[in-house]
């Protein structure tokens, strides 16, 4: 058995045209398929619906990771480090 | 060759994203800070053979991580490179996922992403192993290409490749765990068998 909630046919799980678009998931989405390659997955997403919701799902995360890793520069270092950087200037090293 | 008077003007507005990776790195604010300090002053001092016209920020974030690796990651070695266990394709998806989100067509997985909160991301982006920690926090939170982020690390790209795709999964099964830890999400459904 699988521990997939939709069994064996979702993506990844079904034909080969699903392993092969899971397989070049990251490549994808990160711009870094041949057009050729490219043109394969983008027709492969048009025709399965279970993949097409996997990939967007995959753009969803890159957003959230991308957003909730910002932190706020604490106070102060900002001038700390303008007045190293004049220090270093005006010492001369 | 870069104007050493203009450093500040151009190399200023970085500093949030480099404390925030910094963050990452080090996982503790005070070597943050001096970790980010220290970047500041030895790209001042190096801005003479920083080529203008070339990209700033990737320049900066190599100097960043080499000042890490050279001098603050030996306070707190860990034994965490070796065994990073592979992930699935897919991991989160299946777990948030649902036959019943499949039937509706909700997308009940992105509606399940949105309870995940800054600290929960920031906390399993930081239990990554480091290599796989630094590959991910260059591609996804700050947008290098693969060939800018194997001149940071001064990787070759395919080594790049593989420790930002097993790392993707690997924070993914983290997210997974934490945001169950931390209830924000349902645990999986215990595997049938």
């Amino acid at each position: 058995m699988t521990d997939q909630p939709w069994g064996a046919a979702g993506p990844g799980m079904g034909t080969g045209d699903c392993d092969e678009a899971v397989h070049r998931l990251y490549h994808y989405l990160d711009g870094q398929l041949t057009p050729e390659r490219r043109a394969d997955v983008r027709r492969h997403l048009d025709e399965c619906a279970p993949c097409f919701k996997a990939f967007d799902f995959e753009a969803e995360v890159r957003v959230l990771i991308q957003q909730r890793c910002r932190d706020e520069v604490p106070t102060g270092l900002h001038e700390r480090i303008a007045q190293a950087i004049h220090h270093t200037a005006t010492t001369g090293e | 060759m870069a104007d050493r008077a203009t450093f500040a003007d151009q190399a200023m507005e970085f500093m949030p994203s480099l404390y925030s990776a910094a963050l990452r790195m080090t996982r503790n604010p005070a070597d943050a800070e001096d970790l980010v300090q220290e970047t500041y002053l030895k790209a001042y001092r190096a801005f003479a053979s920083f080529k203008e016209g070339t990209n700033l920020k990737a320049w900066m974030y190599r100097i960043l991580t080499n000042t890490f690796i050279n001098g603050y990651r030996a306070k707190k070695r860990r034994p965490e490179e070796s065994d990073l266990d592979d992930v699935e394709d897919l991991y989160l998806y299946r777990r948030l996922g649902g036959l019943e989100a499949a039937r509706t067509g909700r997308s009940a997985e992105e509606e399940a992403l949105e309870h995940f909160t800054d600290d929960t991301v920031k906390a399993a982006l930081e239990s990554l192993p480091e290599p796989f920690r630094m590959a991910v926090l260059l591609a996804d939170v700050e947008g290098f290409s693969y060939k800018e982020i194997a001149d940071i690390l001064d990787t070759p790209i395919g080594t790049v490749m593989s420790r930002l795709h097993r790392g993707r999964r690997r924070l993914q099964k983290a997210l997974f765990e934490f945001g169950v830890e931390r209830g924000l999400v349902a645990p999986a459904p215990a595997p049938q068998s």
